[in-house]
């Protein structure tokens, strides 16, 4: 297991309703896409978990929805404050694919900008609420961006291997389309490495700790 | 003193460098049968704790035994028993009973997230008991009228100790929605909120009973560990603060020989109960009050 690590963050930048954490990497594994840290998150009991955005040589960041007390702490931090951080955890996409297409929706697409330099920059369908939420789009190449009340699913290109993440009612929509996609969840998650059984979800009857299990899970 | 962790708050087998921070793993409470638990959402964290409803997910008592246990070696393994009827219980200490690796029983008497619990923990402890020599430690909830009277009779069943706190039944909403955070609605809560209910619970059945008292309950630095002591309790166990930081064990008994070191505690043992002994003084010279140096 990695080792619970301090880091100052560099920069804390709006993307559209998002905001794009960036902490200095120093020497940490940035992981595989889809793979995350547990972010620790100032005046909360918890951290929270979040997949890799970005990594450079000198930085790790990730894309953060302020939808709660935690995630708004988070996206509140200033430059220059320490957080500590642990990870990368979980399984992260296979990436051992011939015609890769990412698949996203809203703040789903969070693991993409890294998992698209990795393999080159596939294409990728990614659909949002709103355009301003879209804004987003722009950390991914080769994205083509559908809003509400278009879905991704009416922009999905047939025969390519899928990788999707987003809310469970497109992954569920995905899965139908491509029932060999690679699909990463989400779920409140209050170790990240196993201990509480707390993101636990139900997969087709059966429940799955997404830190151990997950996130990237098979579809089928 | 020794330090373990709270039932539930830890898998050895996915965090084996964790568990072996230890001086025993308490394993996550199992059941006759095998259970899935909870529907999610299973955990959500409030201002002052977190709530869980995990609902005693675990493989059964054939599947913990034949495939965890196993993996287990080279820890000091306390088993968690829990069941819906004295029946299971009797089950589960029969089975542990059986193998050596298991150095001691720990009921689970309290779980808040199933609907079913055992009418008396007098009759549960004493069924137990007659299926097993091991050390049976009743874990306990303060969520009663007078937690004394209950460590009264577990101490009347035949427990060799009590592990005080379990977790106490609360609910959170969404901000938005206004609907329960958890599936289940309720959970168990746990963190910072539950160590004045854990001071206080240790603090009485320390007076009540001879039983050694596993205390826990929001323990998240050597100081509250320390004030564990002086209620009374004989051990340590770490629950919440070990998924923020899995680093918690070496780091709180670090800060806990500090606190010792400062009181003028030569041994935690000598800390055990001295909220109960106002002649003893554990103000160390150098401590002050308001800026003044305290008389001896």
């Amino acid at each position: 297991m990695p080792k619970r690590e301090r880091r100052r963050v560099v920069a804390a930048e709006p993307v559209g309703p998002y905001t794009l954490l960036r902490v200095d990497r120093a020497g940490l594994k940035a992981g595989i896409p889809g793979q995350f840290f547990m972010l620790e998150t100032p005046g909360r009991l918890l951290p929270r978990p979040m997949s890799v955005c970005l990594a450079t040589p000198s930085e790790l960041a990730f894309l953060i929805d302020p939808i709660g007390p935690g995630t708004r702490a988070l996206c509140s931090v200033q430059t220059g404050a320490e957080l500590a951080i642990l990870g990368p955890l979980g399984n992260g996409f296979d990436l051992s694919v011939e015609r890769p297409l990412l698949v996203g929706g809203g703040i789903g697409i969070a693991p993409f900008p890294y998992l698209s330099g990795t393999l080159g920059g596939p294409p990728a369908v990614l659909g949002f609420r709103s355009s301003w939420h879209a804004e987003a789009a722009a950390l991914v190449p080769n994205a083509e961006v559908v809003i509400e009340p278009t879905y991704v699913t009416d922009a999905m290109p047939s025969g390519h291997d899928v990788l999707a993440c987003g809310p469970e009612p497109m992954l569920d929509a995905v899965r139908k389309l491509a029932p060999r996609a690679q699909l990463a969840w989400e779920a409140p998650m209050a170790c990240g490495y196993g201990a509480c059984y707390g993101c636990a979800v139900e997969i087709d009857g059966e429940l799955k700790r997404l830190c151990v299990e997950g996130p990237v899970l098979a579809a089928a | 003193m020794r330090l373990l962790n709270a039932s539930g708050c830890l898998d050895a087998l996915t965090a084996p460098e964790v568990a072996a921070e230890f001086d025993a793993f308490v394993t996550k409470t199992v059941t006759p049968l095998p259970r899935g638990g909870n529907p999610p959402i299973r955990i959500a964290e409030t201002d002052v704790g977190m709530l869980n409803a995990i609902g005693l997910a675990n493989p059964g008592i054939d599947r913990f035994l034949s495939e965890h246990l196993p993996r287990l070696a080279g820890l000091t393994v306390w088993a968690s028993a829990g069941g819906f009827s004295t029946h299971d219980y009797v089950e589960v200490c029969e089975r542990l009973d059986e193998h050596e690796e298991v150095a001691a029983i720990e009921l689970n008497l309290s779980c808040p997230n199933v609907d079913e619990v055992p009418e008396s923990v007098e009759e549960t402890v004493a069924v137990a008991r007659k299926v097993t020599r091991k050390p049976l430690y009743a874990k306990l909830s303060a969520a009663v009228a007078d937690i004394a009277e209950t460590a009264r009779a577990a101490e009347a069943g035949g427990a060799d100790g009590l592990s005080l706190v379990n977790t106490i039944k609360g609910l959170a909403l969404d901000e938005r929605t206004l609907q329960p955070l958890l599936a289940r609605g309720a959970g168990g809560l746990s963190g910072p909120a539950l160590r004045p209910i854990a001071l206080a619970a240790v603090h009485a059945c320390y007076r009540a009973v001879k039983l050694p008292i596993l205390g826990m309950g929001g323990v998240a630095t050597g100081r509250d560990a320390l004030e564990l002591l002086a209620v009374g309790a004989r051990d340590v166990a770490l629950g919440t603060s070990l998924f923020a930081d899995p680093g918690a064990p070496a780091r709180i008994r670090s800060e806990l020989e500090a606190e010792l070191a400062a009181h003028g505690f030569a041994h935690p043992g000598n800390a055990v109960g001295a909220a109960h002994r106002p002649e003893v003084s554990t103000l160390n010279p150098r401590l002050r009050v308001n800026g003044k140096k305290i008389p001896a």
